[in-house]
């Protein structure tokens, strides 16, 4: 089996900080990171591809120093990483993403085997619009597995794939065929630590660079800005609201203080003394 | 949207032009589409409520636009009739309906195919749906299909001057909003998370136009198929989003035992509990508590937010809320920029007391004895 996973370079949210007083983003030295949710995915086609054999390509769109996540994502034991970045493709919006991803997808199956499935994350941790996946299907004419939480089956000579998807108020069973793509959602499995071998290997693995043209894309109209229907126009704080909260004065003691709160609460919201007089009557 | 140097963030356009000089014409094609669509969500025969979150919502843009509000079902026959009478009890003006066995339950294939040859057929401005898992799965595939913008998880939705929807959502990182625009295409579509718009008042209506259309498809045509369902234990339960009172917690709690005194707190108050983010990174409390913009979105009558900052991420989620009650220990915090009633106070401290307060006012057993 050929396994294409895409992954997604992100600023280490735990570590912004948001400036007390201008309110931007404090991003010097931000560490990037692979897109938590991508984790699931590269280690759902780790498996099948230990189960099934074959091989796990990953790749990514970003800036060329998306290179070094695309390394420490292959000492998980992927086989081969491929990198995408072009200045075409700056101020892409998901819709000229999964343009430029499926292109490259495409490319990538003319070169090392057309895949039998491709994964995305659920979602990014900075766009986090879950759109990408979707979109690659759509691109690529691929039946679209979302939300999954566990992958029950894969036959690859039946060319089947049975899954579990998360769905409003349950799971959902299905079957389709393959090729498909699979978004992995986050805890339906746990990352493995990669071998010393494969880190080793990673260390001195030739990640694939493409530019637009050498992945192939001729229609430049359809990547990064120009080929984002979307257009970011404003990007502004919150007001506050036009009144002030109104600031209860702390008590001599707790319990004053708790009284004098409660006392401001049921002054607002009156309707809310039965409903928690009842709450207590049932304790 | 700062990530300029980031090739795969969209950034303001244009430096330095206006949006009307990055809005070219809008071409001849799209110039015929009119009017508001909402899609319609059926899980297992129940209308979900965002779908009428959004109804209310695309009232407001269709009276400011002098369109129509539509709301699309596609279902089962048998199983659409009544939603169609809820679309129109939430105030939608008419109801394009694709009712066929294949749509019984929900499958990517034939609701893209179905949606997506109702908007070439009938030509919505603006096209609205929930970003739960099935309106992210639809919207995608829709979207890439039509080859036109689509703004997830939105917070706000409003009309330009220009009759242009203007579609705000959180930034990633910092305290930040961003108005997206899909100016030169056609629909604009939007999804908006369960609860963040406020649930319109229900008013029984007669069935107004109703226009059917067929899916035009076997159910050999379509490769994916259901083996089963399995259901949630614990389904029935109520649910964060939908609870009256919420008490929340955040890293300013310093503690995991802290917690209990978040849940005393809403135990004593009927309510329900939840939490800041980091406090999930922790390991503190289960994601299903997480309260935010990549959590839960609640609209309670009471929200009490302890130790809580109040980051935007935070607060969209809380915002719809009646009363926000904050304690924090810093007077600075920006979570008093949005809350009701506030208190600098320690939340460690504070909550025992207030469950105890609680208990004193309300508990028949202190009733009895001060009335005795
Ligand atoms: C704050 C913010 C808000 C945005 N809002 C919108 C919006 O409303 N509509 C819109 O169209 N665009 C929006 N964008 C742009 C969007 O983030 C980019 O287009 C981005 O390249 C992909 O979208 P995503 O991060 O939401 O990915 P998602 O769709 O959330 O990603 C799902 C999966 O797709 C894969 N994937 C995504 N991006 C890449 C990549 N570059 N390389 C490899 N794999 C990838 C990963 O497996 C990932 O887990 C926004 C960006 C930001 C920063
Ligand atoms: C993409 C993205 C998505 C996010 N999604 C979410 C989300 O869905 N939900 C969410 O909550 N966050 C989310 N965040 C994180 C968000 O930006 C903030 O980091 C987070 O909300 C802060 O949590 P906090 O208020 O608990 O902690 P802090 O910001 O550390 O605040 C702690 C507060 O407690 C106060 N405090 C300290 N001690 C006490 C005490 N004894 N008594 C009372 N007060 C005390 C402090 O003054 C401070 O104000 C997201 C971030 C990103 C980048």
């Amino acid at each position: 089996m050929h396994i294409v996973v895409c992954i997604k370079q992100v600023p280490d949210s735990a570590q912004i900080r948001v400036h007390p007083v201008t309110n931007t983003i404090m991003r010097q030295g931000v560490p990037t990171i692979i897109n938590p949710y991508d984790l699931f995915a590269i280690e759902e086609a780790l498996r099948l591809r230990d189960a099934h054999g074959g091989s796990v390509t990953l790749v990514s769109m970003g800036p060329p120093n998306a290179e070094d996540t695309l390394r420490k994502a292959l000492a998980f034991g992927a086989d081969r990483a491929v990198l995408l970045t072009d200045r075409y493709f700056a101020g892409s919006d998901t819709l000229a993403t999964s343009f430029a991803l499926a292109s490259a997808i495409a490319k990538i199956g003319a070169t090392y085997g057309a895949p039998d499935i491709v994964f995305t994350g659920k979602q990014t941790i900075d766009g986090d619009t879950a759109q990408v996946g979707p979109g690659i299907a759509k691109r690529l004419g691929l039946l679209q597995l979302t939300y999954v939480s566990r992958i029950a089956s894969v036959d690859p000579e039946a060319r089947l794939i049975e899954v579990e998807r998360r769905a409003e108020g349950g799971i959902q069973q299905l079957r389709t065929q393959l090729p498909c793509l699979v978004t992995m959602l986050e805890g339906s499995n746990t990352i493995r630590r990669g071998t010393m071998a494969d880190a080793l290997k990673a260390a001195r693995a030739q990640v694939v660079i493409w530019t637009a043209a050498e992945a192939g894309i001729e229609e430049l109209t359809k990547c990064g800005l120009r080929g984002s229907p979307t257009v970011v126009k404003r990007v502004f704080a919150p007001g506050s609201r036009a009144e002030k909260a109104r600031m209860i004065d702390p008590g001599t003691s707790a319990r004053d203080t708790a009284d004098a709160l409660l006392d401001a609460i049921f002054a607002a919201q009156g309707a809310l003394e039965a409903d928690v007089a009842a709450a207590q009557a049932s304790l | 949207m700062t990530e300029t140097s980031q090739p795969n963030a969209p950034k303001p356009a244009a430096a330095g032009g206006s949006r009307a000089a990055m809005k070219k014409e809008l071409p001849e094609r799209f110039k015929s589409y009119k009017h508001v669509w909402v899609f319609i969500e059926i899980e297992r025969g129940q209308v979900h409520p965002v779908s009428f979150e959004l109804l209310g919502e695309g009232r407001k843009l269709a009276d400011k636009l002098g369109a129509e509000l539509a709301g699309v079902v596609l279902g089962a026959p048998g199983g659409v009739e009544t939603a169609v009478a809820e679309c129109f009890a939430y105030g939608a003006d008419l109801a394009y309906v694709i009712a066929d066995s294949i749509l019984a339950n929900y499958r990517n294939e034939p609701f893209a195919r179905g949606l997506t040859n109702l908007v070439d057929t009938y030509k919505p401005e603006i096209l609205l749906l929930g970003a739960t898992n099935l309106g992210r799965d639809l919207a995608g595939s829709v979207a890439t299909t039509l080859l036109t913008g689509l703004t997830a998880d939105c917070t706000e939705l409003d009309v330009d001057a220009d009759a242009s929807l203007a579609a705000t959502r959180p930034t990633f990182g910092g305290s930040l909003l961003c108005t997206i625009y899909t100016l030169n295409y056609r629909p604009q579509m939007a999804t908006v998370r369960p609860r963040v718009m406020a649930m319109p008042e229900r008013q029984e209506r007669p069935i107004g136009r109703v226009i059917t259309h067929s899916l035009g498809l076997v159910e050999d045509d379509i490769v994916t198929k259901i083996l089963g369902f399995l259901p949630d234990r614990d389904a029935t339960k109520a649910n964060l989003a939908y609870a009256d009172i919420v008490v929340a917690g955040g890293l300013g709690l310093g503690a995991v035992e802290n917690f209990q005194l978040v849940k005393g707190l809403a135990r004593a108050l009927g309510g329900d509990y939840g939490c800041s983010r980091p406090v999930v990174q922790k390991g503190w409390l289960p994601a299903e508590r997480q309260i935010g913009q990549t959590g839960k979105t609640i609209r309670p009558k009471l929200y009490i937010a302890a130790g809580i900052s109040g980051a935007i991420q935070h607060r969209v989620g809380v915002e719809g809320a009646d009363l926000i009650v904050a304690i924090n220990t810093d007077r600075n915090a920006p979570i008093f920029d949005f809350a009701h009633i506030g208190i600098v106070a320690d939340a460690v401290r504070l909550l025992p007391a207030l469950t105890e307060g609680v208990t004193r006012r309300f508990s028949p057993h202190t009733r009895d004895r001060l009335a005795g």
